[in-house]
């Protein structure tokens, strides 16, 4: 029996959120008894990370057509390697590509999913884990009663620490159906070089405070600074000021990192649902009465324009 | 084009989440209900899509019990033709997924059109549990939708970017902003949502593996320390020795 992991990479790195996905499993892994599987498609520069942080087999994809490849193309050699390695758990750090294919794998190997948990399972009465709903406003707790179980995992739901595994590296070659390569891709946009949001530790926001989208240097020298991803609320991405994936809150992407700066940001309720899972918020806004100002640990009452490019001058120094 | 357009009825954005019941239970007192805002951009696109054909029909399908009628009412006032509601509450994903299965395999439907997640059990699982039933792609989320006879041509968000695909209906769409913009119903189409079909029918039988058992509010946030607009020297150093974030 093992608990599998799919480890998603990024520039040539197996991701920060996949190897928290190792040790959620490793957790689970250790309870339940068994072994933590991953499968993993590529040949990322870290690729001994999987084995210290609590893989003891790697199931290893060469196939160049998993670089583009669709949602099933995964979900299927997912339920390939959970076949041949008698695994009942897998388990994914939430991403684009895994928030598309969660609901299909649940579905073509009959399992209980559970999405968007936020910590380690409580196995004291069955298996529940704890998942946030509401868009950050609230959490629930469920069971997963299903002998087979897709697990995805937020940001921080387990700490990535060393726990090595066996690390056993063997090729892997799925045996996916012709269906799993139909989708056509005609092209990809992508920044590149850039720290994406999902997955910062710190992002800088700014808000319509900042007038318009000359004014975005004052965000982008910051983040630079503090090797930063940069956000934005739902205005600013509705003017396209910056981008729509750049968009923080209810309806745009939900972040979890240690520091979140909303710049020139009301606070509307909105765009608090998407940051309200950050460990701390710093708010700069003129306005004393802001809203954000009752959810920020730090805040300063001020004028943007004075007070981040000083800021930024502070932070070249730590 | 034969559209089907699935839309959950949630509080609206503003509302402040708090439970009853010793936790199991949503407090529902004074709380607005609304089409979950994802699902919104999706019946947006619909009405446009059938506009610009000239032809077609966009049915609404909402699972949910009777309170819920005012959200579908909405929904075939901004431009949906008739309504199905599947009389029961919502479990989860699993059980919106199979009703949804159920009422569609038979009824040739070209386009599912979804939101890429509702904003009450954010499970993102429903467009991907149907397309699997139906044995069609299912895609999120989509940020543009352009049909062409049979061809779909889509833009896709992914990290940092986003996709352009086409693919062949019939689809699953998971939709999302900016795939249109949200409508707002004219009087004449809140008039004619009041004699639009709305039927009523049976849940399908399901199990989903998942068992609730309780809710939790977030710990309140402790109160903000505030610094100087002249100190930002002292911010930097509470987050390097206080905070530890930097
Ligand atoms: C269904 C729905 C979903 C939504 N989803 C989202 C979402 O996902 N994300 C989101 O962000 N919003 C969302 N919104 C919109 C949300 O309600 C707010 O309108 C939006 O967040 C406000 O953006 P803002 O704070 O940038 O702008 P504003 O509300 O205009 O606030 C600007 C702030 O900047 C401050 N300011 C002005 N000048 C300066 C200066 N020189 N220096 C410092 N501060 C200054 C002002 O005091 C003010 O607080 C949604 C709304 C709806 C109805
Ligand atoms: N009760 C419901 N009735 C009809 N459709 C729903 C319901 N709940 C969710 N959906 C649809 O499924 C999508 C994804 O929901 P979810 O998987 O719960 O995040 C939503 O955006 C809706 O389009």
């Amino acid at each position: 029996m093992s608990v599998l992991v799919l480890l998603e990479t990024t520039d040539n790195q197996i991701k920060k959120s996949s190897l928290e996905a190792l040790a959620f499993a490793k957790h689970v892994a250790g309870n339940l008894g068994g072994k933590v599987s991953a499968v993993l498609a590529g040949n990322p520069s870290n690729l001994s990370e999987a084995a210290l942080f609590g893989a003891d087999l790697i199931l290893q994809i060469s196939d160049p057509r998993f670089s583009q490849a669709d949602a099933r193309a995964f979900a299927e050699s997912l339920l390939q390697a959970a076949g041949e390695t008698q695994s009942k758990t897998v388990v994914l750090a939430k991403s684009a590509l895994t928030d598309s294919f969660a609901a299909l794998l649940a579905a073509m190997w009959k399992a209980g999913a559970a999405t968007n948990v936020v910590s380690l399972p409580d196995f004291s009465n069955g298996f529940v884990v704890k998942r946030s709903i509401f868009t950050g406003k609230a959490f629930e707790f469920v069971k997963l009663t299903a002998e087979r179980k897709v697990i995805s995992i937020k940001k921080n739901a387990a700490e990535a620490v060393p726990n090595a595994g066996a690390g056993e590296i063997k090729a892997f070659s799925p045996q996916v159906s012709a269906k799993a390569f139909a989708l056509q891709t005609i092209s990809t946009e992508k920044a590149t070089g850039e720290v994406l949001l999902p997955d910062a530790e710190i992002v800088v926001s700014g808000g319509r405070g900042l007038k318009g989208p000359e004014n975005w240097n004052l965000i982008t020298d910051m983040a630079k600074v503090l090797g930063a991803a940069t956000g934005c609320s739902k205005p600013v991405s509705d003017l396209h000021w910056r981008p729509h994936h750049e968009h923080v809150g209810q309806t745009g992407i939900k972040v979890s990192p240690n520091l979140y700066f909303a710049i020139g940001i009301s606070g509307a309720i909105q765009h608090v649902a998407g940051i309200s899972s950050s460990k701390v918020i710093v708010a700069i806004n003129k306005d004393p009465e802001a809203p954000i100002f009752k959810v920020a640990n730090y805040g300063i009452v001020g004028d943007a324009f004075s007070v981040v490019p000083q800021l930024t001058e502070a932070l070249k120094n730590i | 084009m034969n559209i089907l357009v699935c839309i959950s009825s949630v509080p609206d954005t503003t509302s402040k989440i708090s439970f009853t019941d010793q936790d199991t239970r949503l407090d529902s007192s004074g709380l607005t209900y609304i089409i979950g805002p994802y699902d919104d951009y999706a019946l947006a696109r619909a009405v446009e899509l059938k506009e610009a054909a000239g032809s077609g029909n966009i049915t609404v399908f909402h699972v949910g019990e009777a309170d819920s009628e005012a959200v579908i009412r909405k929904a075939l006032a901004i431009g949906a033709d008739e309504a199905v509601r599947v009389d029961s509450k919502a479990k989860d994903g699993f059980f919106v997924a199979n009703q949804i299965a159920a009422y569609a395999k038979d009824k040739n439907f070209d386009l599912i059109l979804m939101g890429r997640e509702s904003i009450d059990y954010n499970s993102g699982i429903v467009h991907g549990l149907v397309g699997e039933h139906l044995g069609i792609p299912a895609i999120s989320p989509v940020m543009r939708l352009e049909i062409n006879g049979r061809e779909a041509t889509m833009d896709k968000e992914i990290e940092g970017g986003k996709e352009t695909l086409k693919a062949i209906l019939p689809l699953v769409l998971g939709c999302q902003e900016p795939i249109a913009e949200w409508k707002i119903p004219s009087m004449r189409g809140i008039m004619s949502a009041r004699t639009k079909s709305l039927q009523v029918i049976a849940p399908a039988e399901t199990d989903s593996g998942l068992e609730f058992q309780k809710y939790e509010l977030p710990a309140p946030r402790t109160s903000c320390k505030m610094i100087a607009e002249s100190n930002v020297a002292e911010l930097v150093s509470l987050l390097k020795t206080e905070a530890k974030v930097i």
